[in-house]
């Protein structure tokens, strides 16, 4: 369906700029993709550390090694902050979508070339500043919801929780700057014959999740600034003292927080989609289903915050509201994985390591929203709410979710990134190291909530000690499958195979597919036409 | 997008898709601060969060129906007074306007400002309960061993009795809470304080 123009004189202008122009100063949209997926893979060292060091505390009934409550509060809160905006969003967004983005819609670059440099280069401080925190007083011990009064400066004085807000700050400036490129990237810059309803599913993820930041992320913005201003500046926002009410504060961080989970959901739909059509040899099943799926659940995303809100002490009628408003969120989603699965259906599938963490992805998506819908229930969510339940939920969406999609994604690109195809029996070794590590890390947590175990506590009674064994001998699993992954890293850039343009074969139908491995420094130079 | 567009013209569409992206995220950020005056505005309008109706003067009794109003009172520990209802309960009739008193007494020998917030409980009778005179939200500030009787004359709307998510209810709980007041907590340097360790077990 898609037809590039020949390479035809490519060869004589490709050279590129030295080390620092095109590292630190870059404006290419391959190498910042570059740069934040390096970023991403960086960040997830850090933030899978943190994890690790509590999967150690939560091994055993008693504290470990642990000082004290906050200390374990401050590190929980980075592992949140740390695996939301620094390994998930600039690994999906920033990296798949820079990279992928202009070539699958046929355009030499995004919209915004410098924008797009500056929108990675605000994170690195912000991730400085967040990973810094850490080792300032008592570090930001309010949890990555940062719920008032916890974040005040009575309980969360100095620096540190002030340094956390900073960092959001930056890294909402960032992803906000890196949206508005995106949307006018894919509004305005796609090839002649590129209509909105010919344009692959992982563009469509990505304009989807271009308006949610656009839409969301300010108000978290706005919430923190209130925070800041509550902390250092005497306003009270948040404060009952001085007329502030911090519910609102709930209200705001939940009007960006819900839209937020799918920002770092709906691309790894996009990418899975392809997945799945590649190596099944068929399109997509329902193709503007689909993509109309993905509109819907942002749309609907943006009302249903208040489900996070159950317990706050708001009105039954407001409380069944948001319950139905969130079951009907798994009407798009069920098409979606239905439609997957359709895809599949008669497929000629190939179940290489790409179609291997697509799949993975399905099943542990759909494990997790199940009980998402349980947790919807907002009777339910009274006993539920804040307790293990809760973690297994949200990690089965996103710590296998989101993470399976980043995987199916490197896996299923990294031959086009980087020129080198991955060794096929390591990816796969590497994939069910993963699926079993993070299985046995998170499904023990459903039956830890399920008795009683509340989040955010460094210590427990010796009833629940058998799981928590259990979920720390699956991350130690999940933590060496990791290191497995870099060692997959090294053996792909060590040797290799040698990737040709379309290593797939006849599934793989769009544009990066029609471009060498890896894409000349600037691709597109003369538009494609689309037929 | 028919046809190409030279560079320029592309620059220009561009410029502007991204002017009124940034457009977008101002007026978000100015919906989530316009958010707090809206909320309250909110509240006050439904009775949301058990937010008493003001202003209205009582009907006056219509029928033999009753109510109880019970009175909780709650005092932030750094506002260094004594404050209490002075009845634990009256029966009213509905429409009837009635009046209660609290106590509040300065313990300390150093002048303190309270302000003071309020709700009645179950949340959803809040539209049907009416205050015709309050001291919420006013800055009150008692001299050291000072004591005042503060007043709440209020009203129970009738229409509480055929309101099908109202009609049960017999008892509403008025409940007052006194902070100090944030400039009265800075000049006595009992704001809440950025020391270094508060919160961790090793002080």
């Amino acid at each position: 369906m898609a037809h590039a123009a020949d390479a035809h004189g490519h060869d004589h202008h490709d050279h590129k700029p030295g080390f620092v122009a095109r590292w630190l100063f870059s404006t290419n949209h391959k190498d910042i993709g570059t740069l934040y997926i390096i970023f991403s893979l960086v960040a997830a060292i850090v933030g899978i550390g943190l994890s690790l060091l509590m999967r150690i505390e939560l091994m055993t009934p008693g504290m470990q090694i642990f000082a004290d409550g906050q200390m374990w509060n401050a590190y929980v809160s980075a592992h949140g902050l740390i695996m939301v905006f620094f390994v998930i969003m600039p690994a999906l967004i920033g990296g798949f979508g820079n990279w992928f983005v202009p070539i699958m819609i046929g355009a030499p670059d995004m919209a915004f070339p410098r924008l797009n440099n500056i929108s990675f280069w605000l994170l690195v401080p912000a991730f400085l500043l967040l990973g810094g925190s850490l080792f300032v007083g008592g570090g930001p011990g309010a949890g990555w919801t940062i719920y008032p009064p916890l974040s005040d400066a009575e309980y969360q004085p100095g620096p540190a929780m002030d340094m956390a807000l900073f960092a959001l700050h930056l890294a909402g400036a960032s992803s906000i700057l890196g949206a508005a490129n995106f949307i006018t990237t894919i509004f305005n810059m796609r090839a002649p014959g590129m209509t909105l309803h010919k344009m692959p599913l992982f563009v469509w993820s990505m304009l989807v999740t271009a308006f949610l930041l656009l839409l969301a992320v300010p108000v978290l913005g706005g919430a923190i600034t209130m925070l800041i201003t509550d902390r250092n500046f005497g306003t009270a926002f948040f404060d009952p003292a001085g007329g502030g009410d911090p519910v609102l504060f709930q209200h705001l961080f939940w009007f960006f927080g819900h839209p937020e989970v799918y920002i770092m959901i709906l691309p790894a739909f996009g990418i899975v989609s392809h997945v799945v059509s590649t190596f099944s040899r068929k399109p997509v099943f329902g193709y503007l289903g689909m993509a109309y799926a993905m509109v819907a659940i942002g749309v609907v995303g943006f009302v249903v915050w208040a489900h996070h809100m159950f317990t706050s002490g708001i009105s039954v009628d407001t409380r069944a509201y948001f319950m139905a408003a969130t079951m009907v969120i798994a009407v798009p989603t069920g098409v979606k994985i239905f439609s997957w699965i359709a895809t599949m259906w008669g497929g000629s599938m190939r179940f290489d390591t790409p179609m291997l963490f697509a799949i993975g992805f399905i099943f542990l998506f759909t494990v997790g929203g199940v009980t998402g819908v349980v947790l919807a229930n907002a009777g339910i969510t009274q006993i539920l709410h804040n307790t293990y339940y809760v973690v297994a939920h949200f990690h089965y969406v996103l710590s296998l979710g989101a993470v399976f999609g980043i995987y199916a994604g490197i896996y299923y690109w990294i031959g086009k990134m980087s020129g080198r195809q991955y060794p096929e029996k390591l990816g796969q070794i590497h994939f069910w190291m993963t699926f079993i590590g993070v299985n046995l890390t998170f499904f023990p947590m459903h039956f830890l909530g399920n008795q009683g175990m509340p989040r955010r506590y460094p210590d427990y009674p010796d009833a629940l000690a058998g799981w928590n064994l259990v979920a720390s001998i699956g991350s130690y699993i999940s933590v060496a499958s990791f290191v497995f992954f870099f060692f997959v890293l090294w053996a792909t850039f060590r040797r290799g195979a040698v990737a040709s343009s379309n290593p797939w074969g006849e599934g793989a139908t769009t544009l990066e597919w029609q471009v060498s491995s890896p894409p000349p420094f600037h691709t597109f130079d003369e538009l494609p036409r689309i037929r | 997008m028919p046809q190409r567009l030279d560079p320029q013209a592309l620059a220009k569409r561009n410029r502007r898709m991204l002017g009124g992206a940034f457009g977008v995220v101002f007026g978000m950020v100015g919906l989530a601060y316009a958010s707090v005056p809206l909320y309250d505005l909110f509240c006050k309008v439904t009775g949301y969060g058990g937010t008493p109706m003001i202003g209205l003067a009582a009907p006056g009794a219509a029928s033999e129906a009753e109510v109880t109003v019970r009175f909780n009172a709650a005092t932030q520990p750094g506002l260094p007074w004594r404050f209490a209802a002075q009845q634990p309960a009256i029966r009213v009739k509905l429409g009837e306007e009635a009046l209660a008193f609290y106590t509040a007494r300065n313990s300390a020998d150093a002048p303190a400002t309270g302000i003071s917030t309020y709700n009645v409980t179950p949340e959803v009778v809040g539209r049907y309960f009416h205050k015709v005179a309050c001291f919420c939200f006013e800055d009150q500030t008692l001299t050291p061993g000072q004591s005042v009787d503060m007043p709440i004359a209020f009203w129970v709307d009738p229409r509480i009795a055929e309101d099908p998510v109202t009609r049960d209810i017999r008892t509403i709980t008025v409940s007052y809470t006194f902070f100090r007041s944030l400039n009265d907590a800075e000049r006595s340097g009992a704001l809440a304080n950025a020391g270094a360790h508060v919160g961790r077990a090793t002080r």
